[in-house]
């Protein structure tokens, strides 16, 4: 039965050039890895690296060997002083992942050797950890995990390079589910610590959307577009309605005659005002937005963890928010603020840059002269002419000149929040009364999924604060004037038929995106922002209360036992899944064993009946028949099942005397 | 010397290796060893460098990927492990070989699990084999190596390794088949012409000359014997099958004799000189006795003569007989 085989290899690893089969799966898990990756690489490192790629796939396809060490050392050094050029800096996480991208590249180019591969596969492994810096979502770890599995099988397809392309990616997929309850026990136990462990290079929070500290026209309507999260807020009751949902962001005072600008606030640790009303106890979670305020719902209750208050009544956390973080809040919508304002804030609520906007300034005197300085009707009369001067609510404002107020209201008409609200604090202050621009977020949706309140990056508004002799500052919203529809219904529902068409979404599309953002909320929530506190909670939970490194390395070392036994109890299960034939076969086998008549390793069916039918005389025929038809079903062609079955029946009714 | 000492402690100790073994071997969960290779340690302090980039920046799925990195390169040990779990290795055979050139060895491997077995590194002495053994199947596998000294090679320390699936770990097995190589003396290589054979008998020398050129009668056939020498002539006419036997040119008995060799000729020259007359006396069709000290082998002639003689030259001097 031994096949004669032989292949005298000389030494232990071959050392020959790489076969054009493991090229291409190295080759398949390079640009698995980088794809993610080209949305955050500097142009000119994409092209790079897509040319290096390309070029590798070219002489794969004609079979060429790897161009010249020296070449390759050379765009090596090159690559790195573009990088160096590039960056202005070497070291630092985003020349770092841009070196690494074109190392792989490179060293793509240059595998002869097994050890070339490996360390190709380490570097995707850093790049495929590297992406994660940039983006977390579910469709990047999915994308990230097809490359990991790739870069396996590139490992797998260098030991064993017979195996073909399928049972390749079985072995490497399990791999991966054997490696997966080690990875859910390490994750869940392994001991989390704030990071960060070292100082972070200066690059490690790049800009982000989101508000910005000054609003000048513009700087909220190109953030419309956008449907990027900004924050999220679970309500432990009934969320506010529309109406009452002002989350406050900066609070912006001084005026140039251009640029709003944020007055000097005081920072204490508890809130300056006394809070009344009804609580609304909620939970935030907040994209990241490296920033201290914490866009919190009008009015902050006082004694929240990790909160500090600023004068304008803002929550601010104690570090810029770089990270997506969950506080719990809790608000008193109906509280009043500012009953006792400082000379300070009142008079910066009151200035106005000289020969700022005539036309606007003049229209204030007016109307402040027919209201008689009285600021609850100036207020009103506001408004009124707010109401009454046709001004058209929309995405794309025109470009405004210097004296832009003036031009808003009295020649375009058209305008995007900002607008409205800085010219309804240009002519309040005009007419003598105190106001102020406040920038946040206004509105938001609930997902019916999971009953969360979403509030996207266009849901981004600027409003007004006026302040009245003892009943201190009230919130007024002149966009509301102009299109209710925004306030109650959000940016879609104010704006004009023709551009809310751009924004309208079918409604199954809007449902999907529910669940969407439902599953991407339960992602962020356990699986991203598992951090220490997370930890504390689920591990107490399971009945670690307090755990020090000594109690988790413990628990961590029996559950990888655990693991390890149950995985080597799967190496030792060596029985097979056998056939019905063979199984017949084997227990005949067995019952002639048990009368002395074993069938030795090397004989086969033939041989083995012949020597029981002379062993047995009695039931010669019978054995030797049993023998004969399992050699016939076995190595013969044209057997059916019914013959299985009627050798399995005479083997079962065979009685040895 | 010092090292070679601590590895046969360790043999002994760690991997109990004792005496050949009586075939087959059956590699079970205590025979083998795992260790990772110089990869496995360089990913190991990859892995190290994820975590701490991960920790650094907490990146909650750079903890994911560095752990299920991990937890993959943990089941690697295990699928290396199993990949030699259960197979059986018995002795084949080995053929003798003369000194210098390459010893064969060649092992039965018997893979019971109906799943093939990638990546298999045999290694004995400075040969290695690689290979693989497909699902539910006996294999032989052949192992060169080179010989460097007469009288029996034993395999001696074999070991069984595979660094599937990742290369990350080496799973191996040490173990000692019974199975020898015996190894002939090298032949000198110009050797002086045949002793005691008288000039007019020497035209037996011709090169190349073999054993079949003149008829010399008929015995009985044997199965192994080829068709081309069957007596066709004689089953034609109705009689037994039989083999016609040719023999070189006779010449004169040749006494190859060690005490007969010159005084200056250490005791292996004697054994090479020896072993290429032996050759040349073979070649050349004569019939020869050899004569070693302590043993008398008698005039004889045929390939089985030739390897007594080639036998009791590699033995020569206490070389253990070998064993089969």
């Amino acid at each position: 039965m031994a096949k004669a085989l032989a292949t005298p290899g000389a030494g232990a690893q071959p050392a020959t050039s790489l076969t054009r089969n493991q090229a291409c799966w190295l080759l398949a898990t390079a640009v698995l890895t980088l794809v993610p990756h080209t949305p955050y690489l500097p142009a000119w490192v994409t092209a790079l690296c897509m040319a290096l790629l390309g070029w590798r796939a070219l002489r794969l396809w004609r079979g060429q060997l790897p161009p010249h060490r020296l070449l390759i050392m050379l765009a090596t050094i090159g690559a790195c002083l573009g990088i160096r050029v590039g960056f202005g800096q070497f070291f630092g996480k985003d020349p770092g992942v841009s070196l690494l991208a074109i190392l792989l590249c490179l060293k793509l180019l240059e595998t002869k050797v097994a050890r070339d591969i490996r360390v190709a596969v380490l570097l995707a492994f850093f790049l495929q950890l590297s992406i994660f810096f940039e983006n977390q979502s579910l469709p990047v770890a999915a994308l990230a995990l097809c490359a990991t599995l790739l870069a396996l099988a590139s490992l797998l397809a260098l030991v064993d390079a017979n195996a073909s392309t399928k049972a390749r990616l079985r072995t490497s997929a399990l791999l991966a589910a054997q490696g997966l309850p080690f990875m859910l026990v390490l994750f869940v136990l392994f001991p989390r610590v704030q990071g960060p462990l070292w100082g972070l290079p200066a690059d490690a929070f790049s800009a982000r959307s989101g508000l910005a500290e000054s609003m000048q026209p513009g700087s909220i309507s190109q953030l419309g577009l956008s449907e990027e999260i900004a924050f999220r807020a679970e309500f432990d009751g009934l969320p506010p309605p529309p109406g009452q949902r002002y989350w406050r962001g900066p609070v912006l005072s001084e005026f140039d005659g251009t640029t709003w600008r944020p007055a000097t606030s005081t920072i204490a640790a508890e809130p300056s005002y006394q809070t009344s009303g009804p609580r609304m106890d909620y939970r935030l979670t907040l994209e990241p937005h490296n920033r201290n305020w914490l866009l919190a719902l009008d009015f902050p209750a006082a004694g929240l963890q990790g909160v500090r208050y600023s004068s304008d009544f803002r929550a601010l956390a104690d570090t810029p928010v770089r990270h997506r973080s969950r506080f719990n809040l809790a608000a008193y919508p109906e509280t009043g603020v500012g009953l006792e304002e400082t000379p300070d804030v009142l008079a910066a609520a009151r200035r106005l840059p000289a020969g700022s906007n005539p036309r606007t300034h003049a229209l204030a005197q007016q109307l402040a002269a027919e209201a008689g300085s009285n600021p609850r009707a100036i207020l009103e009369r506001v408004q009124h002419h707010l109401r009454e001067a046709k001004l058209t609510y929309t995405l794309e404002p025109p470009l405004l000149g210097q004296q832009a107020i003036d031009e808003f209201l009295f020649d375009s008409r058209r305008g995007f929040c900002e607008h409205f609200s800085a010219t309804f604090v240009f002519l309040m202050r005009a007419a003598g009364v105190p106001a102020r621009v406040v920038t946040g977020y206004q509105g938001g949706e609930i997902n019916p999924i999971d009953g969360t309140l979403v509030v996207r990056q266009s849901d981004a508004h600027a409003w007004a604060e006026v302040w009245i002799d003892g009943r201190g500052w009230e919130r007024a919203d002149p966009t509301a004037l102009a299109a209710p529809g925004r306030i109650d219904s959000g940016l879609s529902a104010g704006l004009p038929a023709t551009e809310a068409r751009l924004l309208a979404m079918p409604d199954w599309l809007r449902s999907l995106r529910y669940r969407w953002e439902a599953a991407n909320n339960a992602w962020n929530q356990w699986i991203l922002g598992y951090n220490p506190e997370r930890q504390r909670d689920l591990l107490a939970r399971l009945g670690l209360r307090k755990p020090d490194w000594g109690t988790l390395a413990t628990a961590m070392s029996i559950a990888a036992s655990v693991l390890m036994g149950l995985l080597l109890l799967w190496a030792q299960r060596q029985r097979q899944a056998r056939s019905p034939l063979q199984k017949s076969w084997d227990s005949f086998c067995r019952t002639l064993a048990r009368h002395g008549l074993t069938r030795h390793p090397w004989e086969g069916p033939a041989d083995y009946g012949k020597r029981l039918a002379f062993a047995r005389p009695a039931q010669a025929k019978e054995l030797r028949d049993i023998c004969t038809e399992y050699a016939r079903i076995r190595y013969g062609s044209g057997a059916s099942s019914e013959d299985i079955r009627s050798l399995q029946q005479r083997i079962t009714k065979l009685k040895l005397t | 010397m010092k090292i070679a000492a601590l590895r046969q402690h360790l043999d002994r100790w760690l991997f109990r290796i004792g005496p050949a073994e009586i075939a087959p071997i059956r590699l079970k969960q205590r025979r083998i060893f795992v260790l990772p290779t110089g990869s496995g340690i360089a990913f190991a302090v990859a892995l190290l460098v994820m975590l701490l980039a991960s920790i650094n920046y907490n990146l909650s799925l750079g903890y994911a990927l560095t752990f299920l990195l991990g937890g993959a390169g943990i089941a690697s040990m295990v699928h290396a492990f199993r990949n030699l779990l259960g197979l059986s290795i018995s002795p084949g055979r080995t053929e003798p070989v003369f000194c210098g050139e390459t010893a064969v060895f060649r092992l039965t491997l018997q893979n019971p699990r109906d799943e093939r077995r990638p990546a298999l590194l045999l290694r004995v002495h400075d040969g290695a084999t690689s290979f693989e053994l497909p699902a539910e199947d006996t294999v032989v596998i052949s192992i060169p190596c080179t010989t460097r000294r007469r009288g029996p090679l034993p395999i001696g320390r074999t070991v069984l390794e595979t660094r599937w699936p990742l290369g990350l770990i080496r799973a191996w097995s040490v173990f000692v088949p019974e199975l020898d190589c015996l190894v002939f003396p090298f032949p000198e290589a110009s050797p002086p012409p045949l002793p005691g054979a008288a000039a007019g008998q020497r035209h037996g020398l011709r090169s190349g000359g073999s054993g079949d050129d003149d008829f010399a009668g008929l015995r009985q056939h044997r199965e192994s014997d080829s068709p081309r020498h069957v007596a066709w002539k004689v089953l034609a006419r109705g009689g037994p099958l039989l083999t016609k036997e040719f023999s070189g040119v006779q010449g004169g008995d040749v006494l190859l004799n060690w005490h007969d060799l010159p005084s200056h000729l250490d005791e292996e020259a004697r054994i090479s000189r020896l072993t290429a007359w032996v050759i040349a006396a073979e070649r050349a069709g004569v019939a020869f006795a050899l004569v070693l000290p302590g043993i008398t082998l008698p005039v004889g002639r045929g390939i089985k003569h030739m390897h007594a003689c080639l036998r009791a030259l590699a033995l020569h001097g206490g070389r253990d007989v070998p064993h089969g």
